[in-house]
């Protein structure tokens, strides 16, 4: 490792750092409101030094690149947007968690510090452009949230801990397998040299290679399923989101799904983009199963935290209608649409989904509940609480003037434009039955009348994240040209 | 490229930087109507502003532009375009002059009134949004917006089954703008370049190869929004619930301004874009038309709820407004406007006279507590003012000559009757039928002997006056002096390319 190593690698080195700055702080404090302090005060190190690698990066050239470790890691603009995005969910969800990390007296700076641990793996996955420092990667963001999912030592929190562990065991070993089989028929482990290799066919020189590297693809797109939560390969989901500790979920559900999405984008573009496998088809039927499934799975559940999980669900499928248009993309005039769409949608989704799983962490704290009934009448015991989940589920919705409204509308867009129209059509079709339950929870907030008419009172740390999560929702609803230019910027990298 | 004259923006985000001010600052409910109030008198003020702003003669077509890029990545580049032509002038003074009508009109809401100004004005910026916009997107984006403030204006405020009917209205609405969306993204990805650019369309009209979608489909899908939002029969179910269970106010802006979205959708889009097509398809959108007008004329007959009543013969009378627009296509190669300019100028009038009618229920609900028109009766001596409004909207309703209904019928039954003489003269029927329902409704809900039970009713009061003045005068007004609309939606409607053959 080189010292220009080191300087490639600052961000994630700066948070390894911070990480373990907050569980020894812990252990000399009794001020445990220090720990959350330091921590999000802290991200800024990270984030200023990510700052400064885009600036080393961030010319027009799409090979504009800093590669380093040996090959093994390229910083780029797509890898850069990921770290910001996922230093952007950590912070919030940090400050937000305050009121929830109090409840944990003893384990405080154990849960930053997992969460911080699990950020590093994630930022690590966005720029991992080799086979073993990919899974590495995977496995370091994993393997604290397994640790954080059974964080109350409750029974439910334990089995939804122990399906995490066990499904995330089956599904890197689903990953592994499918690496190993591409490793024997390309005999290297870098993306790059994978797609080099597989340019030149390689169908006569190895017996059975053709099929043998079919199955490597198909496994390999299994584990990353289970990253991003797609149908079918999203059973853990709804036990894991309605067990775990309710920040963890957020986490979960927003920083780990744009991970997974980052390494897939970069694993098919960079080492299978010649593969003979009609992977936009693959998307395609894996968006629709998704969106579909979720969605009228979502329909039946009386649990938000339940709802929230097939709708993760269903949002995996409408990510996929991007990634299956980027895919179909591939051999005509290569166009960034598809990446550019997919890049906004995830980050629109993310401030989205925190804002919604905020509101639920603050009433699964206050209230001790988690059934949907139970938020009956919340506008009238907390309008800025109802407020803020309502804008949430709207643009989950896809209603202007959302994030996701914006976020659709490329998406679709960009199906269309790669002759998926009838993906497109599902993708409105979905969106339109989707409303059917996100808006019950709407009216039963604001028709509804509550139980118990307290206010509800909330601290100015979560309530900076919640309108910061909030107004970054609208923000990107009426200015989306907040983050195009990045996003383009960092889908330019994985198509010229 | 950019240019920024302020005024658009300014009338279309008033209400809404109201909303906002009231949502942070307002305390009491007295300070929240007032600063409803000023707000929507000064959005009506520069609404006005606008219209007179406007030149008919001018060789721009579209004026007081407000333009900058707003969205501009690989998929997709988007304008922030405000602008109005003679078509849409004309309609955000309608949006102004009921907005504020709508704030007088909910001075007696007592529950969550903070919230309900709140939506109201959100509403009002939803809709102003629609009339002068410009670009598809910026369209669709207020189009959708509107959803979200009548869903809860109907369901928290309303009554009966508020929340179904508010549930219904939002499927019907959602569902028919899943097409338009579907249309826009094809026109947007079709070779002509002008992409989501409205000015772009309405200039070279979208009559040609698409790539994606047959241009008929794109046609049909515009189509079936705009009428769900009409609306037009069979997709007006959804009508007479909503109206039935929204507030007054609510009623008021349903009827006046929300309706006439769907029919400047058809008149900016599927005339302004596909004239061809329009022409082609003239006689469907006629048989239509008159199918509306005469089933929801003769189910407008059989109504005892006078909401009910109202609404339906609200869908009637938007049923002229599509008899107009299919009299765009004569006789081979020539082309008149005079059916459309009916069509716009009943969206105005029926605008004005419908939120009237609204008003007067209202009004007269509030005191006695019932719209069932058989226990209503002889309240026109206990209520003068009142019995005059409702009277004089009615007779505008049914085209009485010297107010603003009459100018309007006989622009698009002239206009049709060239077109499609033996069709038209079936629809005419609706007109003696509407005279029969008005008529009838009056006698029995206004005159006749005097009844025991509403020896308490009391006048209508200033508050409820005002609104009922400014409706009364701007359909005297528009009944005496037409012109005064006429000519502005002429000069926008004779610049779209039906009229100049292009």
């Amino acid at each position: 490792m080189t010292g220009h190593d080191v300087y490639l690698l600052s961000p994630e080195i700066s948070l390894v750092g911070l990480a373990l700055l907050v569980m020894a702080l812990d252990l000399v404090t009794r001020r445990k409101a220090l720990l959350t302090l330091v921590a999000v005060a802290g991200l800024a190190l990270p984030l200023a030094l990510s700052i400064v690698l885009w600036g080393e990066v961030s010319s027009e050239e799409r090979y504009s690149r800093l590669v380093g470790v040996m090959g093994a890691l390229s910083i780029d603009r797509f890898a850069l947007f990921f770290k910001f995005l996922i230093l952007g969910v950590t912070g919030l969800l940090l400050a937000a968690s305050v009121d929830y990390s109090k409840r944990l007296p003893r384990l405080r700076g154990e849960f930053i510090g997992l969460i911080l641990l699990s950020a590093t793996g994630m930022m690590l996955l966005a720029s991992a452009t080799e086979l073993i420092t990919l899974y590495v990667a995977l496995e370091l963001s994993a393997l604290p949230m397994i640790a954080l999912a059974t964080f109350r030592m409750t029974p439910r929190g334990g089995e939804a801990g122990l399906k995490f562990l066990i499904l995330s065991g089956v599904s890197s070993a689903l990953l592994l397998y499918g690496m190993v089989l591409v490793y024997g028929i390309t005999g290297t482990t870098y993306l790059s040299e994978i797609g080099a290799a597989l340019a030149t066919s390689v169908d006569g020189s190895i017996p059975f290679g053709g099929v043998a590297l079919l199955v490597g693809v198909i496994l390999i797109v299994a584990g990353f399923g289970f990253k991003i939560s797609a149908a079918p390969f999203h059973m853990w989901a709804p036990d894991v989101y309605q067990g775990g500790p309710t920040p963890v979920v957020a986490f979960l559900s927003v920083a780990s799904k744009a991970a997974g999405f980052a390494i897939l984008m970069r694993v098919f573009y960079t080492a299978f983009p010649s593969v003979e496998l009609d992977w936009s088809m693959l998307f395609a039927i894996l968006a629709v199963v998704s969106m579909t499934l979720g969605n009228l799975m979502a329909m039946v559940q009386s649990n938000i935290k339940r709802l929230l999980a097939y709708s993760t669900v269903a949002h995996a499928g409408y990510m996929l209608v991007g990634l299956a248009a980027v895919a179909s993309r591939i051999d005509g005039d290569g166009t960034a649409a598809g990446p550019g769409s997919l890049l906004f949608y995830l980050g629109a989704y993310a401030v989205t989904n925190l804002t919604a799983f905020f509101v639920v962490m603050v009433v699964a704290n206050k209230l001790e509940t988690r059934e949907i009934d139970d938020y009956s009448g919340l506008s009238r015991r907390s309008p800025f609480l109802a407020g803020a989940l309502a804008f949430a589920l709207v643009s989950l919705i896809g209603i202007p003037p959302t994030g996701l409204f914006i976020g659709k509308i490329f998406l679709f867009t960009s199906a269309v434009q790669s002759g998926l129209a009838w993906l497109a059509v599902a993708g409105v079709v979905n969106s339109v039955i989707s409303a059917y339950y996100y808006l019950r929870i709407v009216r039963l907030m604001y028709m509804g009348e509550a139980s118990d008419k307290k206010k509800l009172r909330v601290s100015a740390a979560f309530g900076v994240a919640l309108a910061v999560s909030a107004a970054s929702v609208l923000a990107l609803g009426v200015a989306p040209r907040l983050i195009t230019w990045l996003t383009d910027g960092a889908a330019r990298v994985l198509i010229g | 490229m950019n240019e920024f004259d302020g005024i658009l923006t300014a009338v279309v985000f008033l209400p809404l930087a109201g909303a906002i001010l009231l949502l942070v600052f307002a305390r009491t409910d007295r300070w929240v109507r007032l600063t409803a109030l000023g707000v929507a008198l000064a959005d009506f003020a520069l609404a006005a502003l606008v219209f007179l702003r406007y030149e008919v003669d001018s060789n721009d077509r579209f004026q007081l532009l407000d333009r900058f890029e707003w969205i501009s990545t690989e998929v997709f580049t988007a304008q922030y375009q405000l602008g109005v032509d003679g078509l849409s002038a004309p309609l955000v003074l309608l949006t102004g002059l009921l907005g504020l009508c709508a704030v007088l009109a909910s001075w007696s809401i007592k529950m969550r009134v903070k919230e309900y100004f709140v939506w109201l004005l959100v509403l009002q910026t939803a809709v102003m949004g629609v009339f002068v916009s410009l670009d598809f997107l910026l369209f669709f984006l207020f189009w959708e917006l509107e959803l979200i403030p009548m869903y809860f204006l109907i369901s928290i405020w309303g009554s009966g089954r508020k929340e179904y009917s508010a549930m219904k209205f939002l499927v019907f609405t959602f569902l028919g703008s899943a097409f338009m969306l579907v249309s826009i993204l094809a026109l947007f990805l079709a070779d002509g370049g002008a992409q989501l650019d409205m000015i772009g369309w309405a200039e070279s009209g979208a009559d040609l190869a698409l790539t994606v979608i047959p241009i008929s489909v794109v046609f049909w899908f515009f189509f079936v929004a705009f009428a769900v939002k009409l609306p037009l029969l069979p997709v007006h179910t959804w009508l007479p619930d909503a109206h039935t269970d929204a507030p007054t106010a609510v009623s008021m802006m349903l009827a006046g301004v929300l309706l006439k979205m769907g029919g400047y959708g058809l008149l900016r889009i599927t005339v302004g874009m596909f004239p061809d097509m329009t022409i082609d398809y003239a006689l469907i959108l006629t048989v239509l038309a008159v199918v509306t007008i005469l089933y929801a004329a003769v189910v407008t007959l059989r109504q005892t709820d006078l909401k009910r009543l109202i609404a339906y013969s609200s869908v009637s009378h938007m049923g002229l407004v599509v008899l107009g627009i299919g009299a765009v296509g004569m006789a081979a190669g020539t082309y008149s406007n005079l059916g459309l300019t009916g069509a716009a100028m009943q969206l105005f009038t029926h605008g004005t006279i419908t939120g009237l009618l609204f008003l007067c229920v209202g009004v007269l609900y509030e005191r006695t507590h019932t719209r069932y028109i058989p226990d209503l009766g002889g309240l026109a001596q206990r209520m003068p003012f009142l019995a005059v409004a409702f009277v004089i909207a009615g007779l505008a309703s049914l085209g009485l000559p010297g107010l603003s209904g009459f100018v309007s019928e006989i622009l698009v039954f002239l206009g049709a009757f060239k077109a499609f003489p033996w069709l038209t003269a079936f629809g005419a029927f609706g007109i003696v039928i509407a005279a029969g329902y008005i008529l009838w409704m009056l006698q029995r809900a206004l005159f006749g002997p005097t009844r025991e039970r509403f020896a308490h009713v009391t006048p209508s009061n200033w508050v409820e006056r005002i609104p009922m003045a400014l409706l009364i005068i701007s359909i005297v007004v528009v009944g005496v002096y037409p012109s005064l609309l006429t000519d502005v939606f002429n000069a926008g409607l004779a610049s779209l390319p039906a009229m100049t053959g292009g």
